[in-house]
């Protein structure tokens, strides 16, 4: 009788591989780019390609400089493109589009060691870097269909704006921002097929209108809270880019912490910060905090008694 | 002259306090937001740097032991003072851009660091030129890095135009610009390391950012040398070097006792001349050795503290198996 093989851990398997999960986030932003090039015209789709053709060339390049396995074909560096373009307004000169998708991908991913070891999400990094480096076209979002201010930088300077525009999408602002609608709907297939659970986006963005009731200056107002959820980045924040499996905590506990705190700065930034959006700074910042929360967050392993592992865990 | 150019060589290459000692890094940071920038922070730092050097040098045999650090502080600030009062009068337009990096040049490490480390057990002339090395040491870091810093940043070179503004990126004016471009800067002179070593050079002469401090090291667990090598020269030295630093305080104490007692019996002058010439001789037999030493302790005992936190992680680990 042969012994019966075993493999190492883990047994399970999950059918679920990298590229699949990428292929169901691209899926999953498609409604939001769609109407961005609705929104926007064409120019939408030359900022998204650019930032896709950029992100992908720069990993390619960077593998053969350093001689390491090309692993374009795991879509990690589409989504980063992709996420990057969503996240630019639509005037942006391209050149800026392609320095910020090479930062994206050079500095903050591969320079860290690849997929799985960035501490930041690849495409809210450069988002930064090019709201630093070029903050008029990066806030400049007047284009042929729309001019003035976004609807968060009217409500910061206490004026009225159209919430249902704001939920169908029909603002100036970001490719990808805009409509609440097409990013939920996003949601739903990341959630429908089990990528991202509700853990971290739940507990943003509660804690996000919990402090806008608190602080927002105008207590429970249906309205006032309704434009600060589909006005700026916080969808597409909470839903794509804080649910990052990189850079987000790994227990359960710690990704609710990760929520509330997200929801805290962002709130924090948006009242009482001098720009009108916070959302890309709040979640780069959580990213910065997340390997300390999971520190303090260990999960107790099963058989253990929780109070003699606090003991031996704290020494 | 050998001695001269040897000290000049430390400071500038081989000891370079920007990019192998990092020491500094809040004024590199800051104040390199332009070439010009960079430049003035150098020299003013080099100038400082060379004249309390020598000063401390010629006053080493007054300054008590037990209030040197102050003393130290007392003759940077000094000079500090003069340096930012001439910058006030003939250079208004660096003072200005420079601004609170001038004043605190006294509490620069650099600075400290060479009063404590060589200043203060070298006679006067060799001081002097390790502060200058240091000093153009820093200057040239600073300007390299003012250089990278203001030509992507804002597209100008020393102020001229190279290419248009709008394509400038802001960010490295910026304080992130700043460790990006150190960095990169300690990263391609890692690689020209690697590249000599791979060659069969002898690398051990030219610092590098290794210096063998594995606490302050990123790479210090996938690296080869550092546990292999630091670990086992460390037992071995790290208590007879103790012994020494003992033992030259006992010494010290005792000269100190010896000059007492030859004040009391009130032939003060022609006893300190013999020592002072009597020493230099003996200090420059042992200044190589004595340098060397003091840069292993330097080194040691950081690593060594860091090899106890990788043991603490270890039994940490156990418990929780």
């Amino acid at each position: 009788m042969s012994l019966p093989k075993v493999s190492s851990n883990p047994h399970i398997r999950s059918a679920a591989t990298t590229q699949l999960i990428m292929l169901t986030v691209i899926l999953a932003l498609m409604p939001a780019f769609g109407y961005g090039i609705y929104n926007f015209g064409i120019r939408a789709l030359f900022v998204c390609i650019v930032c896709v053709a950029s992100t992908v060339l720069s990993e390619v390049v960077f593998a053969l400089i350093t001689k390491k396995k090309i692993r374009v074909d795991d879509l990690s560096a589409v989504v980063t493109g992709l996420l990057l373009a969503l996240n630019l307004p639509v005037s942006i000169p391209l050149w800026q589009a392609a320095l910020g998708s090479v930062f994206a991908i050079i500095v903050v991913k591969e320079l860290f060691g690849g997929l799985g070891k960035n501490f930041m999400n690849p495409a809210l990094g450069a988002r930064c870097f090019l709201l630093i480096s070029f903050p008029v076209a990066m806030t400049n979002f007047d284009t042929d269909c729309y001019t003035g201010a976004t609807p968060l930088a009217l409500l910061k300077a206490g004026e009225a704006v159209n919430v249902k525009n704001m939920i169908l999408g029909s603002i100036p602002g970001t490719i990808g921002e805009t409509s609440m609608i097409a990013i939920l709907i996003g949601a739903v297939i990341m959630l429908l097929c089990g990528v991202i659970d509700l853990k971290i986006p739940a507990s943003y963005i509660l804690t996000f209108l919990v402090f806008m009731i608190l602080f927002g200056g105008h207590g429970f107002d249906p309205a006032f809270l309704a434009a600060h959820l589909a006005g700026g980045g916080l969808m597409l924040g909470a839903f794509f880019m804080a649910t990052d499996y990189v850079t987000r905590p790994t227990s359960a506990k710690g990704q609710i912490i990760f929520g509330i705190f997200l929801g805290i700065l962002t709130g924090l930034f948006r009242v009482f910060g001098p720009s009108a959006e916070g959302v890309s700074y709040a979640i780069i910042f959580g990213n910065c905090l997340v390997p300390l929360i999971d520190k303090f967050t260990v999960p107790v392993p099963f058989g253990i008694n929780p109070s003699e592992f606090r003991k031996g865990g704290k020494n | 002259m050998k001695q001269i150019s040897e000290r000049l060589y430390n400071g500038i290459i081989k000891e370079n306090p920007t990019f192998v000692l990092t020491l500094g890094m809040c004024p590199t940071l800051a104040v390199t937001t332009s070439a010009m920038n960079g430049l003035g922070m150098g020299l003013t730092t080099c100038a400082v740097l060379a004249l309390s050097n020598l000063f401390i040098s010629l006053l080493r045999k007054v300054i008590p032991d037990k209030v040197r650090i102050p003393a130290f502080i007392v003759i940077v600030a000094s000079f500090v003072t003069m340096v930012q009062l001439l910058l006030e009068a003939y250079l208004p337009a660096l003072n200005q851009s420079l601004g609170i990096y001038i004043p605190l040049i006294v509490v620069n490490c650099i600075i400290l660091g060479r009063a404590e480390s060589y200043a203060y057990h070298n006679p006067p002339i060799p001081s002097l030129f390790d502060g200058l090395g240091m000093g153009l040491g820093f200057t040239g870091a600073l300007t390299i890095l003012g250089i990278f810093r203001e030509f992507i940043g804002s597209g100008t070179f020393f102020g001229n135009r190279v290419f248009p503004e709008e394509y400038g990126v802001t960010i490295f004016v910026l304080a992130p610009g700043a460790f990006f471009v150190l960095a990169a800067l300690v990263a391609v002179q890692n690689y020209i390391k690697a590249k000599m070593e791979a060659k069969g050079k002898d690398t051990s002469k030219i610092g590098s950012g290794c210096g063998m401090n594995c606490m302050g090291c990123p790479e210090a667990k996938g690296c080869s040398k550092a546990e292999k090598k630091a670990e086992p020269e460390e037992k071995a030295e790290e208590k007879p070097e103790i012994i020494t630093e003992a033992e030259s305080k006992a010494k010290a104490e005792e000269k100190a006792e010896v000059k007492a007692e030859n004040k009391k019996s009130e032939e003060p002058k022609p006893e300190v001349n013999e020592e002072a010439k009597a020493e230099p001789v003996e200090e420059a037999k042992d200044e190589s050795e004595a340098e060397s030493k003091e840069d292993t302790k330097e080194e040691k005992k950081p690593s060594s503290s860091n090899s106890q936190s990788i043991n603490k992680k270890k039994n940490k680990g156990k418990r929780r198996k």
